[in-house]
């Protein structure tokens, strides 16, 4: 059997919604018989994997503080990717904005004032930024690609962090375990509804998600963002500077990652410790993609992989579905979603005298 | 002398790994294709080695299904990227997430269990040589074969007309087609080769390396070779210096600590990708050599006009 | 798209709904900080869980969560466990100590166990192992096998555990030998078997001829094994991987006390605790001595045995740190809370801590 595409003459707007239903139906179709061969009951797992934590809303927050980070990253990334700057080191701007940002509360944690959590969020997004915008110096400098010197550079800041909390910044209170001083009030991040763990990092998702968004459509500088990525060349024609452009993406990505970084230490986290991220920069990658890097696109990317999470969680603790089966079916859902995005621009022939098969 | 050619050796066994993954997706990326999946694929060549060897009791046959594994992981990534031509970036990072789970999955019951060792090939002669004797000629059979494949890779990519033919897909995909040169099935091919060698660099991890199976072993050195293509600017010799500059000075910052010399080991840890990062710097001032083997269709996707 | 939803969401609660509910069980459940496939820490909980469901059979239920990351998704997970209906919740590593807190008190009638911390509350325990106990045991072994004098030592992370680790192996082995040296290795993670060979392979080259680790995995042992000396399990016992090279191996053993205190709950008598178990407690076990002469394990044997009976206490004075100053005198024994937090190195160890 052969597969043949055929560029659509526009992008099909039918499509555009079909597209993701038919991946969810494959997914379904898939899990089902990967978790009935498992032994499980499969629209069981189904239930508890995907519809369950839409349905209370203690899940529907945590769905939230989940997906808050990953879509702050996200579009952040989706400006590098654009302009064609492959910065894949969003998870090391991240943890150096929270570094930054925590200066206030673990170094000078006497000073409690309204100022404090604003500043704080400030701080990391400098710390994200400039972090940033090492790679991009020595790309522009010397060469140097920013696939490698980004992604070395997270290992360089994880290992700061670790040193900070379990050496100069520690708790002196903490019998010197690995951890900070816990951080006062006025340094937490408020929180959206009273008691609730959805702080106020998802309003700053929402808001990056609008600014970015008109940023693209409605700015010259997105307009000179697509050009320069599309093809620097009429972008240099045009009097654009290729090196300001990757220096300015590589900022304002990192600027994101570092506000993320810092509102989840200050949120659902509550002081430094050594791991302050499950991965977070890398996770925001795929949902930079799977959003087609379009903000709004990432925003319900954001979501459906932090549902994808919760899920595997539920799984595991009311199914006791294992979570490497719950890791390989998420993986699966992916491969399903960026494989459907295909139909949006091209029609799928199916050449062959032999029997059809499903995509 | 001694401990220099006990240090020798280690580092040989710290970086043949890296260099084996690195190999593979340097071809791949060669022919235009970035499968960042390097993590998910080589995990999936440890399992199968593992459990393969284990089962039957022969290394070899476990060697073959390490790469069977990571062949297979690639054609689904293929299959996505270049048949379906689906994001190519979110596709291989999908790709190690199905690895990890897939692999703690099929080495689940494995867990606990001795392997079995791919024993040393020694070189009878020249092992006897001094310092370097052991180092380079008594090693296993894979480390050899990262040297036979990186001198292979280097006549291959830029001696033979194969080669010449996906460097041509890599650098001008329409052109090439153009030629009449099956865009595609170079690309297959390519990405069929990383996963080959992904899976062989995780065998290396479970046969030789530690002769064990615990999840996630691979513990992030798929995502150092995807760096250290870079680093050698897409050229197979400069590969070598990348992998041995990184095992190196891995293996040199834990004889710093044994010795004792007080500098705090995250510091220490921290070496390694700070030494790549600065050497890359180094060789980048010469912008002429990363600027002719920089595959300019990286990434892209390309679908056939008819 | 979202009829779909519907129709699927319909389908399965009545699934859901047909799925008899298993009244009346007591739910336990678990959160484990790496893979139950790390063949270390989490692995042995782990092994606690079962023990937990042979011991009472249909009277409980048990669920856990594995490689839950110590950082922003302890809480939802632990959370998560309790609004499930969990009765008796572990969380088994010490980066889910606050976690555990908020949850804790927002769940009142729920209970908790964490491991390695140490802060508690009315429904919240603590509980760990005192390791130690076994370290110093297994540094007199390594102080009479040792011929170059020098121990190599794989560690983890600068934690205060770790480190109290060092100190008892240290003083163990120079209560035979007071010659006796360490050199340590930090490879900054718990996690990785690649390194932690490289590691032995070095310790080994520079001159150690028995290894000892405080990371997870056999990988060290199996280094050990090929290159003739002889080494420690860690965690669990090890000797299938290094049946040459295996001397014993310290075993973390949470059976006993995971099933007392679900015992505990099943007749109401849970209460928040703090335990600090040892040999006496059976929360830290030695394998079979193997490939020792046996007048070593014999005294291996009565050391263990002095220290489970109260007799011999690893840090009993006199005991002098690294600088040369006394950390306690003759005939006292160092109190809980410095041993709890301890973060420096006696006497003889060639390292230095990161502070």
């Amino acid at each position: 059997m052969q597969i043949e595409l055929q560029k659509r003459a526009l992008p099909s707007s039918l499509m555009t919604w079909l597209s993701p239903a038919l991946a969810i139906t494959l997914t379904v179709l898939t899990g089902a018989l990967m978790f009935g061969m498992l032994g499980f009951n499969p629209a069981q797992a189904l239930y508890v994997y995907f519809i369950a934590p839409l349905l209370d809303s203690w899940s529907l927050q945590e769905l939230v503080v989940k997906a808050a980070p990953l879509v702050l990253i996200g579009v952040g990334l989706s400006i590098c990717y654009r302009s064609n700057n492959w910065n894949i080191g969003a998870e090391g701007q991240f943890t150096m904005g929270a570094i930054l940002g925590s200066i206030l509360p673990v170094v000078f944690y006497q000073w409690e004032s309204p100022l404090t959590f604003p500043l704080m969020v400030a701080l990391g997004a400098l710390g994200g930024a400039l972090f940033g915008a090492i790679p991009a110096l020595l790309k522009n400098k010397f060469g140097a690609n920013e696939i490698l010197t980004s992604l070395m550079l997270t290992y360089v800041a994880l290992l700061t962090l670790d040193y900070l909390v379990r050496g100069p910044w520690k708790n002196p209170e903490g019998f010197n375990f690995p951890e900070s001083r816990l951080f006062s009030d006025a340094a937490l991040a408020p929180s959206l509804i009273a008691d609730s763990r959805m702080h106020i990092g998802a309003l700053f998702a929402v808001i990056a998600v609008i600014a970015i968004f008109i940023l693209f459509s409605r700015t010259l500088k997105g307009f000179e963002i697509r050009v320069l990525g599309a093809t620097p060349r009429a972008g240099n024609f045009a009097g654009f500077s290729k090196e300001r452009m990757i220096l300015f993406a590589f900022m304002t990505s990192g600027a994101l990652a570092g506000i993320a970084g810092i509102i989840e230490v200050a949120g659902p986290i509550g002081q430094l410790t050594p791991t302050i991220s499950p991965g977070y920069g890398f996770t925001a990658i795929i949902v930079a993609f799977l959003g087609r890097l379009n903000p709004i696109g990432i925003l319900f990317a954001g979501l459906l992989l932090a549902l994808s999470y919760l899920g595997g969680e539920a799984a595991q603790i009311e199914l006791g579905i294992s979570e490497k089966t719950s890791k390989a079916f998420q993986g699966i859902l992916l491969f399903y979603i960026l494989a459907c995005d295909t139909l949006i621009h091209y029609h799928v022939k199916f050449v062959s005298s032999k029997k059809k098969e499903a995509v | 002398m001694e401990i220099l050619e006990a240090i020798l050796i280690t580092i040989v066994t710290a970086s043949t790994p890296l260099l084996l993954a690195a190999l593979g997706e340097l071809v791949v990326e060669r022919s235009g294709v970035l499968n960042l999946g390097v993590e998910g694929m080589m995990i999936m060549g440890a399992v199968c080695a593992f459990a393969v060897s284990l089962t039957t009791g022969n290394p070899y046959l476990g060697l073959v299904a390490g790469m069977l594994g990571g062949v297979v992981m690639s054609i689904l990534f293929g299959f996505l990227t270049l048949t379906l031509v689906s994001n190519q970036v979110a596709t291989g990072l999908a790709l190690t997430l199905l690895g990890l789970g897939l692999s703690g999955m099929v080495g689940e019951g494995f867990v606990g269990t001795p392997g079995v060792k791919l024993a040393p090939l020694p070189i009878p002669g020249l092992v006897e040589l001094p310092v370097i004797g052991r180092a380079l000629f008594g090693q296993d059979p894979l480390f050899y074969l990262s040297v036979v494949l990186t001198i292979g890779t280097t006549w291959f990519l830029f001696k033979s007309r194969a080669g010449l033919i996906v460097r041509a897909v890599g650098e001008n995909h329409g052109s090439a087609h153009a030629l009449g040169y099956s865009v595609i099935k170079v690309r297959y091919l390519a990405v069929m080769f990383g996963g080959l060698c992904a899976g062989l660099a995780g065998a290396y991890l479970s046969l030789v390396y530690t002769s064990l199976w615990i999840e996630n072993m691979t513990a992030g050195r798929g995502w150092i070779a995807l760096a250290l293509v870079v680093f050698a600017s897409w050229l197979p010799k400069r590969l070598i210096i990348g992998a041995y500059l990184f095992g190196t000075v891995s293996i040199l910052q834990f004889h710093a600590q044994g010795a004792g010399i007080g500098i705090p080991s995250q510091l220490l840890s921290a070496l390694p990708y700070l030494a790549t990062i600065l050497a890359l710097v180094f060789i980048s001032r010469n912008r002429a050599v990363a600027r002719a083997n920089t595959p300019a269709c990286l990434g892209l996707a390309f679908v056939p006009d008819r | 798209m979202r009829k779909l939803f519907a129709a699927a969401a319909a389908l399965a609660l009545g699934l859901a709904a047909g799925a008899a509910q298993a009244a009346d069980k007591v739910k336990i459940g678990f959160v484990y900080v790496g893979p139950i496939g790390d063949h270390g820490w989490s692995y042995q909980h782990d092994h606690g869980r079962l023990a937990i469901e042979k011991a009472f059979g249909d009277k409980v239920e048990t669920s856990y969560v594995e490689n839950v990351s110590e950082g922003p998704d302890a809480e939802r997970v632990i959370e998560k466990l309790a609004r499930s209906g969990n009765d008796l919740i572990f969380t088994t590593s010490f980066g889910f100590m606050n976690p555990t807190l908020k949850v804790a008190k927002r769940y009142p009638k729920v209970k908790f166990e964490h491991a390695t911390g140490y802060k508690r509350s009315k429904n919240v325990s603590t509980y760990a192992a005192r390791f130690y106990e076994g370290r110093y045991v297994i540094g007199q072994i390594a102080a009479k096998m040792s011929k170059t004098k020098t121990v190599g030592y794989i560690a983890s992370f600068p934690i205060p555990e770790v480190v109290r680790g060092i100190n008892a192996f240290l003083l163990g082995a120079q209560s035979i030998d007071p010659d006796m040296k360490i050199k340590v290795i930090w490879v900054n993670s718990w996690f990785d078997p690649g390194k932690e060979a490289d590691a032995a392979k070095a310790l080994i080259d520079q001159g150690a001829d028995i290894i000892t680790q405080h990371t997870d995995s056999p990988a060290a042992l199996q280094v050990a094994e090929e290159r003739g000396v002889f080494a420690f399990g860690q965690a669990s016992d090890m000797i299938k991987f290094g049946p040459k090279s295996q001397l014993t191996a310290i075993v973390d053993d949470w059976s006993e006390y995971y099933v007392n205190r679900v015992q505990a709950l099943l007749d109401g008598k849970w209460e928040s605790t703090d335990t600090w178990g040892g040999f006496a407690e059976k929360m830290v076990v030695m394998a079979p001595y193997t490939n020792i002469p046996a007048d070593v394990a014999d005294m291996a044997k009565k050391t263990a045995a002095a220290i489970e009976s109260g007799e011999l206490h690893p840090f009993k004075g006199p005991i002098f740190k690294q600088d040369g100053s006394q950390a306690i005198k003759e005939g006292e024994i160092l109190d809980a809370g410095t041993l709890l937090g301890m973060n420096w190195y006696v006497k003889g160890v060639d390292d230095k801590l990161p502070q």
